[in-house]
């Protein structure tokens, strides 16, 4: 099994230019996931599928993760004056960071046997109109599973051959997977 | 004498009468779905020109249920997917919890886990097998003998766990509860009972005329399609690809065990899928008398296994097993609450019915039936 390093070396080596970080995992598992970036996601894929030393010919899992604004508070050191006294003092200070969504997906290698090799591509926003490049054209088994995000997370797949709603009815118009999805009329809901 | 048509049908199409296409929606109250399904199929003729399949029907967001409640919940939940098979997806669940949270298995409980996994596997190819002669029109006769067998597997389920079929029997770290008295001897003697009727069931079905017509040559699925759309299980080792995740990933204790992987040999045909189940269930009673024979004395559930209010630490874990109907995965992310962030089921159900179509073009629709029932889908795990 490579390592995602060898394997970031290998993508680099043969696509120049294409950018790939380590998104690390700290659970026991131990499975960090590498970051595309959409723009390229397809030729990266490709590569990955056909390169003869990685040959990730299968795609497991296609998900989607919402991870909506996050407001992180923190105390941070700032110098002020107080009567012609410099003093440092603590202030509280809320940082906003931006929500987005991810498509999360699973490669194994059924060729030389090994696996996960974990890819994630992220959206600017969660706004109503986010676009992805679809890696069905790469892996057929994405099909079914990018438009269960399509339906459930609302993101649009640039490249998918029939992106239709699949588990909720077409003339559906929320996206019940997302962390603020709230059904209407449901008074139990807690978004 | 009427001039054929100059656009002559593709090969393999079965006639070219009449050149008007016919749209039917089979399901999703039709028998042979197995449950709600809905196939949108068109017709030229008798053979199918496009087959769109519609999904949802028993859709209930499972993901989002199972996101509101704590990690312990979810096991019950798991039961309902594939309602055939509850033990296996107990299983593929609390083998991802272990995972993301690093919680240790005692050898007793994975001793357990392997025999109730492979009675499931059992009981589930013979009824899939049942299933599929009652859609060939062998009504009710090969199905009730599987199901007389399965009756047998699901009496010890119920001395194990209280319930037939939604066991809800396996957690992190273990079992439930351990093996009642008496339960072992008696697993071995439906175990050894079940070869006999391995021999009966075959010499009744596989070598019949009817079976064979019906099914060689139909629905072929060539092995590089498989691979690419994600076919898993029986579907993927009939069309000749040597891939069962107990042998790949060796999870649990799979590795103890010796077994062989039985391949499709005509190239991937309905018959090789139901070949391929006839020769699993013989290796899976392969491993069941390994298991049953090795058994540890010892303790069921980690002593320091922790069921309620689980809080594993910020992280994510994709787990898998070869469940009968191919790989079940959960991929689960945790923020550190008591609840999964993102809670993600990967139904093998689902991704195998991507190449329906490709196999069902230019087959006759009575043979759409045919090759529907040798994928084996529960459509409980479909829409989820």
């Amino acid at each position: 099994m490579h390592t995602l390093e060898e394997i970031i070396a290998r993508v680099a080596a043969a696509l120049p230019g294409a950018r790939l970080e380590i998104v690390p995992n700290n659970s026991p598992a131990r499975q960090p996931s590498l970051l595309l970036e959409p723009g390229r996601a397809v030729e990266i894929a490709t590569f990955l599928r056909d390169d003869p030393q990685l040959r990730f010919d299968y795609a497991s899992n296609v998900t989607g993760v919402d991870w909506p604004e996050k407001t992180v508070r923190e105390k941070v050191k700032v110098k002020k004056i107080v009567g012609g006294m410099e003093q440092e003092a603590e202030e509280l200070v809320e940082r906003k960071t931006p929500g987005f969504l991810e498509a999360v997906y699973h490669l194994y290698s059924m060729a030389l046997g090994q696996g996960p090799l974990i890819l994630r591509l992220r959206t600017a926003d969660r706004s109503g109109q986010v676009a992805l490049p679809s890696l069905t054209p790469v892996w057929r088994s994405c099909e079914f599973q990018e438009r269960e995000i399509f339906d459930l997370f609302g993101v649009q797949f640039q490249g998918h051959p029939d992106l239709r709603r699949i588990l909720m009815w077409d003339n559906f118009a929320d996206h019940p997977m997302r962390k603020d999805y709230a059904p209407a009329g449901d008074q139990e809901a807690q978004p | 004498m009427i001039a054929p048509p100059a656009e002559l049908p593709a090969p393999g199409r079965v006639g070219w009468a009449d050149h008007d296409l016919l749209e039917v929606a089979m399901g999703p109250h039709h028998p042979s779905t197995h449950g709600v399904f809905r196939m949108n199929v068109v017709l030229d003729g008798e053979s199918v020109a496009k087959l769109t399949p519609i999904f949802g029907f028993l859709h209930r967001n499972h993901e989002k249920i199972a996101e509101r409640n704590s990690y312990l919940a979810a096991i019950p939940y798991t039961d309902r997917l594939d309602y055939i098979c509850s033990m296996t997806n107990n299983w593929a669940y609390v083998l991802t919890v272990e995972k993301l949270a690093g919680l240790p298995v005692p050898d007793r409980a994975e001793y357990i886990r392997v025999i109730v996994g492979e009675f499931t596997r059992l009981f589930n190819h013979a009824c899939m097998a049942g299933f599929l002669l009652q859609d060939m029109g062998a009504l009710g006769t090969p199905l009730m003998y599987a199901f007389r067998e399965r009756e047998k597997i699901l009496d010890l389920f119920e001395a194990l766990s209280g319930s037939r079929m939604m066991c809800n029997y396996l957690r992190f770290g273990g079992v439930r509860c351990d093996l009642p008295g008496g339960w072992r001897e008696q697993a071995a003697g439906v175990a050894a009972a079940f070869h006999p009727f391995l021999d009966q069931f075959e010499a009744l079905l596989s070598e019949n005329e009817i079976l064979r017509a019906r099914t060689q040559g139909v629905g072929v699925l060539p092995p590089a399609l498989a691979v690419n759309a994600g076919v898993t299980g029986p579907g993927l080792r009939a069309s000749g690809v040597n891939y069962d995740i107990r042998k790949v990933d060796q999870y649990g204790i799979y590795n103890r065990f010796k077994f062989r992987v039985p391949l499709g040999a005509r190239g991937g045909d309905v018959f090789d899928r139901y070949m391929v189940r006839i020769l699993e269930m013989r290796e899976s009673l392969a491993i069941l008398e390994q298991a049953l024979r090795d058994i540890p004395e010892g303790v069921f559930l980690d002593p320091k296994a922790k069921l309620r209010n689980l809080r594993p630490k910020a992280g994510e874990a994709y787990g898998r097993i070869e469940a009968p109907k191919g790989e079940l995965g959960f991929y689960l992310i945790s923020d550190g609450g008591p609840a999964p962030y993102r809670y993600r089921i990967r139904p093998p159900s689902l991704v195998n019915l991507t190449v329906l179509e490709d196999m069902c073009l230019g087959h006759a629709i009575a043979d759409v039936v045919i090759i529907l029932g040798s994928i084996d889908i529960v459509l409980g795990e479909v829409d989820r």
